[in-house]
């Protein structure tokens, strides 16, 4: 576009986003923004809202997710959150998100109105093309978002293959999209399990037993699963033991805790750019650049959104999440899950 | 002994240090939406001021339009970047982690890259400010500014030096980064990769910042062409007499120390604080005049504290100066005026060779202050 190349030339050094956005936060041509058109509370301590995103905003595809920024107290602050939507649904994002944390617990008290910040989508947990003939979709709690977006989009594309959905919540009243859930097409069949009262098809916590009531045939499908750290390891152990784990596709939102030996650390961490030293405390990289007050841009901290990502000039770090070991020369890492093992140089 | 060791006692200096650590600790933990409020204001009046003088440069056939545009357009650049660039740069909205505050992502509308100037200012300038051979900022390579520079006839052309510098002063910031004092003298290589580098970031950003005031905006006003051009080069011309005023005072008013790479070897924490006093000098006004020289007015609290964010320092003036009382330290503060005479004094002073009294080839520091007043 030209006409957008010679005004980048004419408000140069600081871009055409800084004026449009004085004018109106929406405006913005270069970053993405979300204004909030709906808010609704379908349990206590969730919140759904409904954003209208900006026009550089390019869609998403079912089970990816957006990274979502607010100001708090002057610090911008980052969380990821899955589009429970439909990825055929008109442009607009549905973002269903329980009060937990610092910024969810902001959003639950958004207004039609506010102005949220938004990146791309991103996430390889996404449906396979064409739509498999089985799924085994299984979720807890606030883990319902990026499946529910699944439903809605295989409804959408008018899919008739068999589709078993497997869902945790604590209570019956805590069932997010009870309403729609209730009524599916007849080939979706959907399976409620409390965890802490009577009222679901099944009860008590995931099981083998639940998988072989819910979707006998789950070891011919793929599975689809998010939800707690909990949930994730009983139902990757049951895959695990059965060597199905290639057909189970997870997406963590939670992470599983990190396993740290503070004790072992050593070496020196040095960012180049900066030239901030300070020696290894063993903690991943981010918070210990933290600590020595740099300020890194980050966003979920627990290895999901690659805003954190920098280049390692040399050294050695773990990744916390896969626990691999890597020594390569100028290679991407992402700061939240890295733990230097000796000495470690940043480019940053 | 050497005059900044020699000040104050080792027990003094710690505890003068962990007063000003104490001060510096208050603000930060005090952060918070006013300081982001205040410089989004800030930049929300930058962009009007800059949005009005474009505009008024199209009607600018109209004499009162015209210099209307000329002063909208010469105040937005010195908000830009005094009050904005500058300090942004420095870091001092690093921690609201907001991308547009952010000091590694942060241009500014002068010719001088971003990234060329944080290295030689942010870094080389403020960890060794004034220390002879370190700073590169005591005479920008091109004046005599202090005695311990040894005089060469070169010199003689010093206030003229300074005048050319105070017009072209965007110029003269984005040249003083590629050290070209240093080329000449052989001392670093013109092929120097790295050198190499900064003078491609140079003419990348130069080619943008001459396109837009020198060749988009007028064309953009059709016949007004020319008018638009003079508008924008007054508009630049003043930001760079006023750039250059603010900065002169801020380090080299009489009675400013500046030290030498032995003495401030081994520099422990308080004694780090102590240079920056030492070396720096305020300027007293209003608000608003605080404001248009991006509170590089409280040169001394800048230096203290080049991190947190400058509404801060006036905030703070007081105490520090309270404490330098406390501990016989001076405060270096005056009008404009004032520290502007006093600045071109320096120039002319130093433009000559040095009289016998000043042969001792030692730095303008208290410790020489002392000799010469025993004298």
């Amino acid at each position: 576009m030209r006409l957008a190349a010679i005004a980048e030339a004419l408000l140069t050094p600081h871009g055409i986003d800084r004026y449009l956005e004085l004018v109106d936060p929406m405006l913005v041509r270069r970053e993405i923004r979300g204004e909030v058109t709906a808010v609704e509370h379908q349990t206590p301590g969730t919140v759904t809202l409904t954003l209208k995103p900006s026009s550089a905003w390019r869609g998403f595809r079912a089970g990816q997710y957006v990274r979502v920024s607010v100001d708090i107290d002057g610090v911008r602050r980052t969380r990821c959150y899955s589009p429970a939507g439909s990825q055929h649904r008109d442009g607009r994002l549905e973002l269903t998100i329980k009060a937990q944390g610092l910024v969810s617990q902001h959003l639950n008290r958004a207004r039609p109105g506010w102005v949220l910040g938004l990146s791309q989508a991103d996430g390889a947990f996404t449906l396979p093309e064409p739509r498999p003939e089985k799924l085994l979709l299984i979720s807890g709690g606030s883990g319902i978002t990026p499946l529910m977006s699944m439903l809605r989009t295989l409804a959408d594309e008018g899919h008739r293959g068999e589709v078993v959905f497997l869902h945790y919540a604590n209570t019956p009243d805590d069932v997010l999209y009870a309403h729609e859930l209730a009524r599916q097409a007849p080939n979706v069949r959907v399976v409620l399990a409390c965890t802490h009262a009577a009222g679901g098809e099944l009860s008590g916590f995931f099981s083998r037993e639940h998988l072989a009531e819910a979707a006998p045939w789950y070891a011919g499908a793929l599975t689809y699963l998010c939800g707690p750290a909990q949930l994730m390891d009983s139902v990757r152990a049951g895959y695990d033991s059965e060597q199905l784990s290639e057909q189970l596709i997870t997406e963590e939102f939670a992470s599983s805790e990190l396993v740290i030996d503070e004790s072992a650390a050593e070496g020196t961490v040095r960012f180049a750019h900066s030239g901030v030293e300070f020696p290894n405390s063993g903690r991943p990289l981010l918070e210990q650049a933290e600590e020595a007050g740099l300020r890194p841009e980050h966003g979920c901290r627990m290895g999901i959104c690659f805003s954190c990502t920098k280049v390692k000039a040399r050294g050695r770090v773990r990744n916390t999440k896969s626990g691999e070991v890597s020594g390569e020369e100028n290679e991407e890492i992402q700061l939240c899950i890295s733990v230097p093992a000796g000495d470690v140089e940043i480019d940053a | 002994m050497t005059g900044l060791q020699d000040r104050l006692t080792p027990e003094q200096i710690e505890e003068f240090g962990r007063e000003m650590d104490a001060i510096r600790q208050r603000i930060v933990a005090d952060l918070g939406q006013d300081d982001v409020d205040y410089i989004r204001n800030v930049i929300k009046t930058q962009r009007g001021l800059e949005v009005a003088g474009r505009a008024l440069m199209f009607a600018g056939f109209v004499p009162p339009a015209w210099l209307a545009g000329v002063g909208a357009l010469s105040l937005a650049k010195i908000l830009d970047n005094m009050e904005i660039g500058h300090n942004v740069m420095h870091g001092q909205y690093d921690w609201t982690r907001i991308p547009e505050l952010s000091s590694q992502k942060f241009e500014w509308d002068t010719m001088a890259p971003a990234e060329n100037w944080r290295h030689s200012h942010n870094y080389i300038h403020h960890t060794f400010t004034n220390v002879l051979d370190k700073d590169r900022d005591i005479g920008y390579g091109i004046l005599r500014i202090d005695p311990a520079q040894k005089w060469h006839p070169y010199y003689l052309g010093n206030p003229v030096y300074a005048t050319v510098l105070a017009f072209i002063f965007q110029w003269g910031v984005m040249l003083h980064d590629l050290e070209f004092d240093r080329v000449v003298r052989g001392e670093r290589k013109w092929s120097d990769p790295e050198l190499k580098q900064m003078r491609e970031r140079m003419a990348r950003k130069a080619v943008k910042q001459v396109g837009k005031d020198y060749v988009l905006f007028p064309l953009l006003t059709g016949p007004l062409a020319p008018l638009t051009f003079l508008g924008n080069a007054s508009a630049n011309l003043t930001r760079n007499l006023w750039a250059f005023a603010i900065i002169f005072c801020g380090h080299f008013p009489s009675d400013v120390e500046s030290f030498t790479e032995e003495e401030t070897e081994n520099e422990t924490r308080g004694q780090w604080y102590l240079r920056q006093i030492l070396g720096s000098a305020n300027i007293t006004g209003g608000p608003l005049f605080h404001i248009l020289s991006g509170n590089l007015s409280h040169q001394i609290e800048h230096h203290l504290f080049p991190d947190i964010p400058a509404r801060r320092y006036p905030q703070i003036a007081a105490e520090v100066r309270a404490v330098c009382e406390k501990y016989g330290l001076p405060y270096n503060t005056g009008p404009l005026h004032k520290q502007l005479w006093s600045v071109a004094k320096k120039i002319v002073k130093f433009a000559l060779p040095p009289r016998p009294r000043q042969t001792d080839g030692k730095p303008d520091t208290l410790a020489s202050d002392r000799v010469s007043a025993a004298a």
